[in-house]
């Protein structure tokens, strides 16, 4: 048999946003071992009764193809697609990165920041918080960056996604 | 039952305050419910006292909460219809839970309401709390915590609608006291709109055109039939046989299916999988095409899964579309009502041209009759007045006893050797007469099931085949069948061991029989008798026959204690991680069957 080769995937789902959807998503990928990246979950039409989840998961192609059609058995879920499936989309993220350094690491990590268009949201003489948005790669290259340079502190928001183009998720 | 209440539940006025307990009786009124299976409590008194001053409902009282789940879904499997369980909070809803896995996994459908504190109190570990949701969550299809009184007669509707719709299973609804006690309104199921459109009854016709073609091609087809078959309903049993009857194909079924096919067609070659028959087994492994209905690849079924049927050309029908190359990868998958995809399969299979493998299908059938001819299922016994009876001895004569009677009959088990023999021995000619755990495994399913299937069936005979070992597990529910004079025949198969995991140690831990002897057994006459029912016990074989049939023409309960021999294994058997032809037959044939290894060894 032909080995699969795992990689990742981006999942966007719409559900209802009632009590205990989201445990539901994410017993369903700690039930069947499935394994969950970066989940990102808020409100997303008028009323706030739907909310869109982007899950980035991996997994070799078949099980990934499992992943979605189980998450499309859940009650509350309405639209399930794998946007690394469907086509161009735009994933971003945005991170929190707290540095603490003094000299000449720090105006170093303020050089970086710029390059990378991270802007200071706090400062202090001691430290600086800088927030950056953009892919995942892009977070994971600044971070790796600020590490020798005083890095002390991490927070990311995990990935929100939307397909390219005048298409929808409720057009799959 | 007489009726002395001129207003039904139904045509009361809408504008009348009605407390949750009362919306919720003529909620389950309009869902068409006859019967719960329930056991009161505290926080669920408000909705017993409902259900006290009604005349629609009928509520059986078990003595266990995990037995009222089984009991509907005998109920439920039996009838077709949808099975209902009422408990109270915590320890009531915690002992439904294995109940409501059992259902999830053999795809019945129920509802199960619980109690829970008043929602004022969740989360403070008031008595009898319990996270009842977060709980059964993964073992529901789903489930609702009513916490506004608006939303307790559409979640009760919803909850009818999704146990039904689509794979069938269980939801939950849990009601805190405070719902159920204060006013709520009545919402009809016409004006609300469940969340089940997402399922596709109809296939998609192309598909269906390729399935036909490949089985048009096929020079050794077989079908693989499961559960999903007589969960579609009669009607796809019907649409079945037709099929069966039209391409003159062999035919196998899973445990679950046994009976969508008459277990006395020629063309029925017995049960598949871990201690299906010999032929059966070949044919699977044999087959180019094989086409699957209703039936999932389960691990008992497939064997070591890279082993399973090489080289066939797989066709796999399922209302589900996470079951399709969920475990076996396959050429074409079909999604829709198993019966709605026989009748278009038939369809397309009378529009074409007639297939040109009459000749191969012949030397298919002949292969088949070789394997058949092994007889695989033959055993010996003793034909002494005193000899010891064989298990599969005492099996085969209650189903040929039974079948003498004529009666339209009901047979459930527990779990282990006696569940197996009771598959291969008896041959069912209709769906919905068989009940067994079958995804679960549940020891104890067997006694409560009868239970179920009894108070659906009033005038029919119900047959629990058990093990001594298994029965114990729920035998209070005895006090239900006394309560309810219900002429359940238990037949005990009485053979000292827990007779699976003792077969499993013979064969795999060296004879090491650890912790598997049924030691201190009550007398079974005794029991029987305590709980007001006839005990019988059988220990010759020259008495076998006349107890059977004392027993079955008993019109009460009776338990009969059929001591049989201790050391009789359940052959043929596929060990664990072994291929289809790699099977072990029994000491009565020739046997070549795999040796275990070590990975095997590591599997369920």
């Amino acid at each position: 048999m032909q080995q699969e080769i795992s990689g990742s995937a981006v999942i966007s789902l719409l559900v209802d946003n009632e009590s205990g959807a989201l445990a539901r998503i994410v017993e369903l990928f700690s039930g069947r071992g499935y394994n969950i990246q970066s989940l990102t979950v808020a409100p997303v039409d008028e009323q706030g009764s739907t909310s869109r989840v982007n899950i980035v998961t991996t997994g070799t192609p078949s099980a990934i193809r499992q992943v979605k059609v189980q998450i499309e058995r859940l009650v509350p879920v309405s639209r399930v697609v794998n946007l690394s499936d469907a086509g161009p989309y735009v994933a971003r993220e945005m991170a929190l990165v707290k540095v603490v350094s003094s000299g000449e690491s720090r105006t170093e990590a303020l050089r970086i920041a710029e390059a990378f268009r991270a802007r200071a949201v706090d400062t202090t003489a001691t430290s600086f918080v800088f927030e950056l948005t953009g892919s995942s790669d892009k977070l994971d290259s600044f971070i790796d960056l600020m590490r020798p340079l005083g890095l002390v502190e991490v927070s990311r928001t995990g990935v929100a996604s939307i397909c390219r183009g005048p298409k929808t998720i409720q057009n799959f | 039952m007489m009726s002395t209440t001129t207003q039904s539940p139904t045509d009361a006025q809408t504008t009348t305050a009605l407390t949750g307990a009362e919306v919720l009786m003529r909620a389950l009124v309009e869902q068409g419910v006859e019967v719960i299976f329930g056991y009161p409590g505290g926080a669920v008194l408000p909705i017993y006292d409902a259900l006290f001053r009604q005349n629609h409902i009928r509520h059986i009282l078990v003595r266990h909460e995990q037995a009222a789940v089984h009991a509907a879904e005998a109920y439920a499997r039996s009838t077709g219809k949808v099975g209902v369980v009422l408990v109270t909070s915590g320890p009531g809803a915690t002992n439904a839970v294995t109940g409501l896995l059992d259902a999830m996994m053999d795809s019945i459908p129920l509802v199960c309401l619980s109690g829970q504190v008043p929602t004022a109190l969740i989360g403070n570990d008031a008595f009898q709390e319990a996270d009842t949701t977060g709980i059964t969550r993964p073992v529901t299809k789903y489930n609702y915590l009513v916490r506004r009184p608006e939303d307790l007669a559409p979640a009760v509707h919803e909850a009818f609608a999704i146990a039904r719709s689509g794979r069938p299973g269980p939801v939950l609804v849990d009601l805190p006291k405070n719902i159920t006690v204060g006013d709520a309104p009545y919402v009809s199921a016409q004006d609300i709109s469940p969340r089940t459109a997402k399922v596709q009854i109809q296939p998609e016709r192309e598909s269906v055109i390729r399935a036909v073609a490949a089985m048009k091609a096929a020079k050794r087809p077989l079908f693989y039939t499961g559960g999903g078959v007589i969960n579609a309903g009669p009607q796809a049993s019907e649409a079945l046989r037709r099929l069966v009857d039209v391409t003159g194909f062999p035919i196998t079924s899973t445990l679950m299916g046994l009976g969508a096919f008459p277990g006395t067609d020629k063309r029925f070659l017995g049960m598949l999988g871990m201690h299906g028959t010999y032929e059966a087994n070949l044919a699977t492994h044999g087959c180019d095409v094989l086409i699957a209905l209703g039936s999932r690849f389960d691990d008992r079924v497939t064997g070591r899964v890279n082993a399973f049927s090489p080289g066939s050309f797989k066709i796999h029908v399922d209302i589900d579309p996470s079951q399709i190359n969920k475990i076996v990868r396959v050429d074409e998958g079909i999604v829709g009502d198993v019966g709605a995809v026989i009748d278009m399969m038939i369809e397309e299979w009378e529009r074409t041209p007639a297939a040109t493998h009459e000749a191969d299908l012949a030397a298919w059938w002949a292969q088949i009759e070789g394997w058949r001819a092994i007889d695989c299922l033959r055993f010996t016994q003793d034909g002494a007045d005193d000899a010891v009876i064989k298990p599969q001895q005492a099996i085969s004569r209650i189903y040929e006893l039974a079948r003498e009677t004529g009666r339209d009959t009901y047979v459930s088990t527990e779990v282990g050797q006696h569940q197996m023999w009771a598959a291969q021995f008896f041959r069912f000619d209709n769906p919905n007469r068989w009940l067994t755990s079958g995804g679960l495994g549940t020891m104890g399913y067997g006694l409560p099931a009868a239970v179920g299937a009894q108070i659906a069936h009033p005038d029919a005979l119900v047959m629990d085949i058990a093990g001594e070992a298994s029965t114990l597990m729920n035998i209070q529910e005895l006090g239900t069948i006394a309560q309810y004079r219900l002429p359940v025949k238990i037949f005990i198969i009485n053979n000292h061991y827990m007779g699976m995991v003792r077969q499993w140690q013979e064969l795999l831990h060296g004879s090491r029989y650890s912790e598997s002897y049924s030691d201190a057994l009550p007398d079974f006459v005794k029991l029987a008798e305590s709980f007001h029912g006839r005990g019988l016990r059988v220990t010759r074989l020259d008495e076998l026959d006349n107890t059977i049939r004392e027993a079955l023409a008993h019109d009460g309960p009776v338990m009969v204690d059929i001591c049989v021999a201790e050391g009789e294994n359940c052959f043929p058997m596929i060990p664990s991680g072994a291929a289809h032809n790699e099977m072990i037959l029994g000491p009565e044939q020739e046997s070549s069957g795999a040796e275990i290894s070590t990975e095997g060894r590591m599997l369920v």
